[in-house]
């Protein structure tokens, strides 16, 4: 998979100051554009890893209720961009089906907010992902990656996902760097403004 | 793409890499933890701790170092747990996590929403 002459051939060394890693991460589901955006804004070529877990349980139609285990892997790719100094954005891809959800505690936590990318002709795919980051409280925005020309507004697509008002929603090219730029800059905008006001409300 | 090698991994590689230990205090580590190795590799060292502090020469992501030697996120975090308890790496974990269902304080994600502004 990664054949390397040598360990210390690590693609693009972050520099020596480095010392805030933060993350954010890319849900949607398969095909819908998460690697190509991950490596639109990536300083790094995308690097992909899994996780496994181990879990064990006893069989529910066990009558003698031994106990098993149950290996779940998930994989996901990932890009990072040093922001400044000392903070390095770290950007994962992942997909929004229902074992990723049990790793999300393990790799997921501490993730600053979430883009959720749809395909409006397959909205139904992003349905259990948003579910899954309300039950987190993982802010989030909701960005539609346009593979024809859209066929639906904006605001029914809101409507169609039944998502507050103040939860961003956007259309966006995956293959741009502009365009995906422009997802990062609209989350970030969103969790600052989210920050900035539980800030003003907890100093009253 | 992604899927290779780990999927067929020999679960008793995993073991022979670990010392058959499972989770020490891995939590300690964040994926986005970053690693800086403090010495350089000894002969006769574990391979996979040799491989880590040559990468790790400047800072490296536990995420990153994961890719690169082709282990589980959380097998990795069991070598880095060995390399951290004899002093040979430091870990710089993350500051600006959002911890207890809180943001960063809005300064540090202002200082996002411009370096992303600047890209
Ligand atoms: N036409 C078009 N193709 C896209 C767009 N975004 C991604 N693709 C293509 O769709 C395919 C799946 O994208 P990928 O990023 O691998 O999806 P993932 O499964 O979510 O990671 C790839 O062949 C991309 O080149 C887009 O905005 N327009
Ligand atoms: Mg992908």
């Amino acid at each position: 998979m990664h054949s390397r002459t040598s360990d210390s051939a690590v693609d693009a060394p972050l520099r020596e100051s480095a010392s805030d890693g933060l993350k954010i991460v890319i849900v949607g589901g398969f095909g819908v554009g998460k690697t190509t955006m991950v490596q639109s804004v990536s300083e790094i070529r995308p690097l992909s890893t899994e996780e496994t877990m181990t879990q064990a349980g006893i069989g529910i139609d066990d009558a003698s209720f031994v106990q098993h285990k149950t290996t779940t892997t998930v994989a996901f790719d990932f890009g990072r961009i040093s922001l400044d100094e000392q903070m390095v954005l770290y950007l994962f891809g992942a997909p929004g089906q229902e074992r990723f959800w049990f790793l999300w505690d393990r790799l997921f936590s501490g993730t600053l907010g979430a883009v959720v990318l749809v395909d409006t002709n397959r909205l139904a795919d992003s349905w259990y992902a948003l579910d899954r980051l309300e039950h987190h409280g993982t802010p989030f925005i909701v960005a539609r990656n346009n593979f024809t020309e859209p066929q639906h507004t904006l605001e029914e697509v809101r409507e169609a996902l039944d998502l507050p008002p103040e939860v961003p929603v956007i259309d966006c090219d995956a293959r741009t760097r502009d365009s995906s730029k422009n997802v990062l800059v609209t989350l970030a905008r969103y969790l600052y403004s989210l920050s900035a006001t539980s800030a003003v409300g907890s100093t009253v | 793409m992604i899927r290779g090698a780990l999927d067929n991994e020999d679960p008793d590689r995993l073991y022979t890499v670990t010392g058959g230990r499972s989770r020490a205090d891995e939590s300690v580590f964040d994926m986005v933890t970053l690693i800086v190795s403090e010495c350089e590799p000894v002969p006769g060292m574990q391979s996979e701790h040799a491989r880590i502090l040559r990468m790790c020469r400047g800072p490296l992501s536990v995420v990153e170092i994961s890719s690169y030697l082709d282990l589980p996120v959380s097998v990795v975090k069991i070598l880095l747990c060995d390399l951290l308890d004899t002093g040979r790496i430091t870990a710089r974990h993350p500051h600006a996590a959002r911890t207890g269902g809180r943001l960063p304080e809005p300064e540090t994600l202002k200082k996002v929403l411009v370096a992303l502004q600047n890209l």
